[in-house]
């Protein structure tokens, strides 16, 4: 099986974000960076794919800054065989430009599977892969939470509010991994060293065109809340006349 | 004067609040633009054409309907595929998706087909000169960037439960539109659609949510939380991740960074600690209630009302209240 996997760097998010001096996008000074949770989880699962075809390879994408390749050695060092890194100094806020982008590298092959993340946590769109689908005109199942894959055809789970769906599709197919789907394996240190000689092809990415533009970024406004209105049961008649008076939600 | 599109998302054959919602927020943008006409898209099986007066009550000038037994389940690259013919049939300036479970899923396939941007999972939407802005939490809801679309449509996903459906009564004229190909013949198959029973308030339209967390110690202990939905009458359950990972809760009860973001106007979090992971999915909710026994909970910094103590003694207190409350109201 031929199976790729999408990567994106994003920042740790433990941190209260500064905004640049631009005022259209955030300090990266001082932030730690990792790959994407649900690419974590993306990467897991291609590599529980190949194992159990018991063939194949796991080629790892990542579009982004020369740091970017810190985050492929750890798809890497989990297992993948090797990577294309597509070169851009700066990643864009328009999700089909990345799409785009991607697709235009993953044309060359003939996959049958292509696993994303649901969303990256950074940019919050949930765009990429299924942009990337149709671009490819290749059948699409978004935020997976199971999977199997068995003689050329596969079923998934996809999680909606406070309901399930099953879904049936045929390979190839461009798959998005929502959490549940598994936990990612940690790196070995068998894995770390054998990632060092692992192939890295980098090349620029062909961004153009987009559509969306950051005008703004800003913090939210802090929310004034951090009162204590009393303890144990005894604050409970205080909590329903704030909620009937003052939030006016009974 | 702009022509609007909005998607009219539904399940099970009934509208989604969601649904009311699109419309709500494409009338506003056509409004923005001197008034331009709203089309509503309703896909669905034999019979959903029934459901549209709902969207011209909200807006919508037009709705297209089409009707096949195979959009009985969600058939994403048939509705895609609809869509995309639709916006380009009407030369819409905007389209409106909700950022749903299947919105998310369905808003990027149409901007791919069509070749623009999209701006997911909107809260606040504005007409400036050319552009359609959207402003568009991200970083864990950390940051928050407003974007200019310039394409042509432009697309968008709205946040569930922020763009209030409001009345706006309109012509409603409902068209057939036929399929674009065989909705039959897509290769991607919905099998089923499990739960979610029409009763259900699901958490992106409850306008209450009572969230549970390990301090509950045990799963059967959440019937506490359902105790005190049920007593609210418009209340949807959801969790942690320390409880969706012990299995105490489904996956789609989970709310945080990677779970769902919920913003309702009231949030009820019990035995819940505030980890910024849990935090990222609810902080927009409008008010906060917390109750917890370690008055250094992080999620006592984010409450509008906190009280500290011991869940098992606040929790019936506080579903015999809200029961005695509601009693009284009606
Ligand atoms: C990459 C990543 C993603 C994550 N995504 C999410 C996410 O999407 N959603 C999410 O929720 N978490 C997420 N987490 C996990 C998150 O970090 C926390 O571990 C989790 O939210 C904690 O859940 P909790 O509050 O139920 O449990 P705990 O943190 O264990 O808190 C339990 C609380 O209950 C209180 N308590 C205990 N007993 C009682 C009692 N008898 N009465 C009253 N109070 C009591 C305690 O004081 C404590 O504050 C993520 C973590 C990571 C690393
Ligand atoms: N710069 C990137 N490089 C590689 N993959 C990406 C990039 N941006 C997004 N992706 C993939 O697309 C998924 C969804 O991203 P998004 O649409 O931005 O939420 C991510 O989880 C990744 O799998």
């Amino acid at each position: 099986m031929k199976i790729a996997v999408c990567v994106k760097r994003v920042p740790v998010m433990d941190v209260k974000f500064r905004i640049a001096a631009d005022g259209r996008s955030i300090d990266e000074s001082g932030l730690k960076f990792d790959i994407n949770d649900f690419d974590l989880w993306a990467v897991e699962a291609a590599l529980q794919l190949k194992e159990k075809t018991g063939d194949g390879e796991v080629v790892v994408f990542s579009l982004g800054p020369d740091a970017v390749q810190e985050q492929i050695r750890k798809a890497l060092s989990m297992g993948a065989d090797r990577a294309v890194h597509l070169k851009a100094d700066r990643v864009t806020a328009d999700a089909l430009a990345i799409a785009r982008a991607l697709a235009a590298e993953l044309k060359a092959t003939q996959w049958d599977v292509i696993f994303f993340g649901r969303v990256a946590i950074d940019s919050a769109d949930q765009s990429v892969g299924p942009m990337v689908a149709e671009l490819l005109g290749m059948p699409c199942v978004s935020a997976i939470s199971s999977l199997e894959i068995a003689n050329g055809r596969g079923t998934a789970k996809r999680e909606l509010e406070s309901a399930s769906e099953i879904v049936e599709f045929p390979l190839p197919v461009v798959l998005t991994v929502d959490e549940g789907l598994n936990k990612e394996r940690l790196p070995s240190l068998k894995g770390i060293m054998a990632a060092k000689k692992k192939p890295l092809e980098s090349k620029p990415a062909q961004l153009d065109g987009a559509t969306i533009s950051v005008v703004k970024m800003e913090l939210p406004p802090e929310r004034t809340g951090g009162r204590i209105i009393g303890e144990g049961a005894a604050a409970v008649p205080e909590l329903i006349r704030l909620l009937q008076t003052e939030a006016k939600v009974l | 004067m702009a022509t609007m599109f909005a998607f009219a998302e539904q399940r099970d054959g009934e509208l989604r609040k969601v649904a009311l919602e699109a419309v709500t927020a494409a009338r506003t943008l056509a409004d923005a633009t001197g008034g331009g006409e709203v089309h509503a898209l309703l896909v669905g099986a034999p019979g959903i054409s029934g459901k549209a007066t709902a969207l011209g009550a909200h807006g919508a000038d037009v709705i297209h309907v089409c009707e096949h037994a195979a959009f009985s389940n969600a058939n994403p690259e048939a509705t895609a595929a609809l869509a995309a013919s639709l916006l380009k049939q009407i030369g819409a300036r905007g389209g409106v998706f909700a950022a749903s479970a299947q919105g998310r899923d369905l808003a990027p396939r149409v901007a791919a087909k069509l070749g623009v941007s999209l701006a997911s999972d909107v809260i606040e939407l504005s007409v400036v000169g050319d552009a359609i802005q959207a402003r568009h939490p991200t970083h864990t809801g950390k940051v928050i960037a407003t974007l200019a679309l310039t394409g042509n449509p432009a697309l968008v996903a709205v946040r569930p439960n922020v763009f209030a459906p409001a009345p706006s009564p309109r012509a409603g004229r409902v068209e057939t539109v036929a399929p674009v190909g065989d909705p039959g013949a897509s290769r991607v198959v919905v099998r089923e659609t499990r739960g979610g029973g029409k009763a259900k308030l699901d958490l992106s339209e409850a306008p209450v949510i009572i969230s549970g967390g390990r301090g509950l110690k045990a799963a059967e202990n959440f019937k506490l939380i359902e105790e005190l939905a049920a007593a609210f009458g418009n209340a949807a359950v959801g969790a942690t991740r320390a409880v969706t990972d012990d299995g105490w809760r489904p996956h789609s009860d989970q709310i945080g960074q990677t779970g769902r973001v919920v913003s309702p106007e009231l949030y009820v979090a019990v035995g819940i600690s505030g980890a910024i992971q849990h935090l990222a999915g609810m902080r927009t909710s409008r008010t906060i209630v917390a109750i917890n026994k370690d008055k250094e909970a992080p999620i006592f910094k984010l409450a509008d009302y906190g009280i500290v103590g011991d869940v098992f003694e606040i929790m019936p207190a506080l579903i015999a209240a809200v029961r005695a409350a509601r009693a009284h109201k009606v």
